[in-house]
């Protein structure tokens, strides 16, 4: 993923002369060709996330389209009022930008974690929250955001996430994209989990059931449109998200739901629980760790499946 | 501007202390202490255009200490970036004149309050005008409470490193913060030594002398490295009984009396005859 957008971020600002990549002294190599043809619109701000933040968003009030590139924990909370007062208040046009989000930087510990920037960037007015699921829907995200008139996050996984778009895909933020069709149940997956609930989907195929697949890579501002049809449509509605089970995109559409009882459809939420986790192990070790894999997903969904008749 | 520096000063502290005491609200220690520094920036050195607001070539005034947002409402409707009628408003439901400095008010740049934020947001600004060869230059005040921040220290460095010489800092230096004197609560020491050792080419002056803010404010913003003035202050300047004390981070001189004796005293620094209360009319329909 983080190839993709270091790609795309070059072919784009050649296109526009208003993007500046700030970075927080991440991306080792990964920007080199981005450096060779535009240094004058990089900058490494150091280890000084706050600062950044603040001098993005002056550069922003000036008509420049910035952007500010970090690890996930420290482009999110590290300078979370930066974000929320002088870009969210001002409705500033900042596309921020976490790499490694989730469990991607797994071995390195909680600090280095991230289970709640997407819950915590949701709370601010403007500000909208878009997990590609793959590095083409990376492309298109940025892109999408740098169409956006007001704030973007962009949450990134790291490297070689496995592929399930053909194409660059048409993406517009708040509107979910439908991989795969099926009237059994409904997945909505957000961000790198993405291909683990196509995975999940192949398994329920294999027992008959039939999964309908919808990448919903904007967690903000949600598609109600998509939540009233398949709350209707279907008994069974599952999101799946390598983020807290606390406010992303399953404690939206329950957030949701509550306001718009009664439905059809349950809900089925699966995701990472209210704790640290800080044992040693890559990520593949993690996601078997609370389960997000596609047989304890799949066997989750068909008890629901089996409970809701 | 038609007004003596000194002259819009004066009205700026008038103006404040009158909102205060109609909102019952706090913080007018700091504006009194930054009414020199707001007089002079907008009397003589910012290049604003009131009737246009975002006027693209103007230079940028940051305001971080944004607590003391009533010197900053007075000095934009003194300056005809809004009408004067409209400081009668200042806290009253529904009006834009919040507590704390607001950028949906015409001539404020960025809303503010939360301690800190001003001058990574001047980096930003000073950056874009380099980088779009403007001619802008970018003036933040700062409180000096507000130093014990590390997001200012980050830029500090910032500033400096990036040779941003487009930008001044103004530290109101009144050596008071909300609890107590800042060299008691966080010791800040040398400001002009801290700034220097990050690169900055720093002067310490009265805040409260106009030839002197003028000069050092004419003297910044030249080629090299960013500015840093510490302007030393007094919290409460011009009303005796405020001065130095620091309850006038939080009281508001509500009743009808002290506003009076308030007003009478700045008169006397002055050597004024008392004008009558400014703003009696502005009251909005219900």
């Amino acid at each position: 993923m983080r190839n993709a957008f270091a790609s795309e971020l070059t072919a784009v600002a050649a296109e526009d002369s208003r993007v500046f990549l700030l970075s927080g002294d991440i991306g080792n190599r990964l920007f080199n060709e981005y450096k060779q043809r535009f240094g004058e619109r990089f900058m490494n701000c150091g280890v000084a996330e706050a600062g950044m933040m603040g001098v993005a968003a002056g550069m922003a009030l000036c008509g420049l389209h910035p952007i500010v590139y970090t690890i996930a924990p420290f482009t999110t909370l590290r300078c979370y009022e930066q974000i929320k007062l002088d870009v969210c208040y001002h409705n500033l046009s900042v596309v921020i930008v976490g790499v490694g989000a989730g469990l991607a930087y797994a071995s390195l510990g909680p600090t280095h974690h991230t289970f709640e920037d997407v819950a915590a960037l949701r709370l601010f007015p403007n500000m909208a929250v878009v997990c590609p699921g793959d590095a083409l829907e990376v492309r298109a995200a940025l892109r999408a955001a740098l169409r956006r008139s007001g704030p973007v996050y962009i949450r990134l996984g790291k490297k070689n996430e496995p592929r399930v778009h053909q194409a660059v895909p048409e993406l517009t933020i708040g509107r979910g994209i439908i991989l795969r069709e099926g009237t059994d149940v409904c997945i909505l997956a957000t961000g790198v989990i993405l291909p683990t609930a196509l995975a999940t989907a192949d398994l329920l195929a294999g027992k008959g059931v039939a999964a309908r697949v919808v990448s919903m890579h904007t967690v903000k501002p949600l598609d109600t449109t998509m939540l009233e049809d398949v709350f209707q449509s279907y008994k069974l509605v599952v999101s799946m998200e390598e983020h807290g089970l606390i406010g992303g995109l399953g404690g939206g559409v329950a957030e949701w739901l509550a306001d718009h009882a009664p439905q059809r459809a349950l809900l089925l939420r699966f995701g990472l629980p209210d704790e640290f986790f800080h044992l040693a192990g890559d990520q593949e070790y993690a996601r078997l760790h609370y389960g997000l894999v596609p047989d304890v997903m799949a066997a989750g969904i068909l008890k629901k499946l089996r409970e809701v008749g | 501007m038609e007004l003596s520096t000194e002259e819009f000063a004066y009205q700026i502290r008038r103006h404040a202390l009158v909102m205060v005491h109609r909102a019952d609200s706090s913080h007018i220690g700091g504006a009194l202490s930054v009414a020199d520094i707001l007089a002079v920036l907008y009397g003589r050195v910012l290049r604003v255009r009131s009737e246009d607001p975002e006027w693209p070539d103007r230079d940028r005034l940051v305001f971080s200490k944004g607590h003391a947002c009533t010197a900053l409402y007075a000095a934009l409707a003194l300056g005809g970036f809004f009408p004067l009628d409209e400081l009668a408003s200042y806290g009253r439901k529904g009006t834009r004149l919040l507590g704390h400095a607001s950028h949906e008010v015409p001539g404020v740049e960025w809303s503010t309050g939360s301690l800190g934020h001003g001058l990574g947001l001047a980096c930003g600004q000073a950056l874009a005008g380099k980088r779009r060869s403007a001619g802008w230059r970018v003036f933040a005040v700062l409180s000096d409470g507000e130093l014990d921040e590390g997001s200012t220290w980050e830029s500090a460095l910032f500033a400096a490193h990036h040779g941003l010489d487009n930008l001044c800092v103004i530290v109101d230096r009144n050596g008071q913060q909300a609890l107590g004197r800042t060299e008691d609560v966080l010791a800040l020491g040398d400001i002009c030594a801290k700034f220097s050792s990050f690169g900055w080419k720093t002067a310490e002056i009265d805040g409260h002398d106009h030839t002197a803010l003028l000069q050092s404010l004419e003297a910044a913003v030249v080629d090299g490295a960013p500015t840093c003035i510490v302007a030393r202050t007094i919290k409460g300047k011009g009303v005796r009984f405020m001065e130095d004390r620091l309850e006038w981070h939080y009281r508001s001189p509500k009743t009808v009396d002290l506003l009076e004796r308030a007003l009478q005293e700045l008169a006397d620094s002055y050597g004024h005859r008392p004008e009558p209360i400014p703003l009696s009319g502005g009251e909005l329909p219900e």
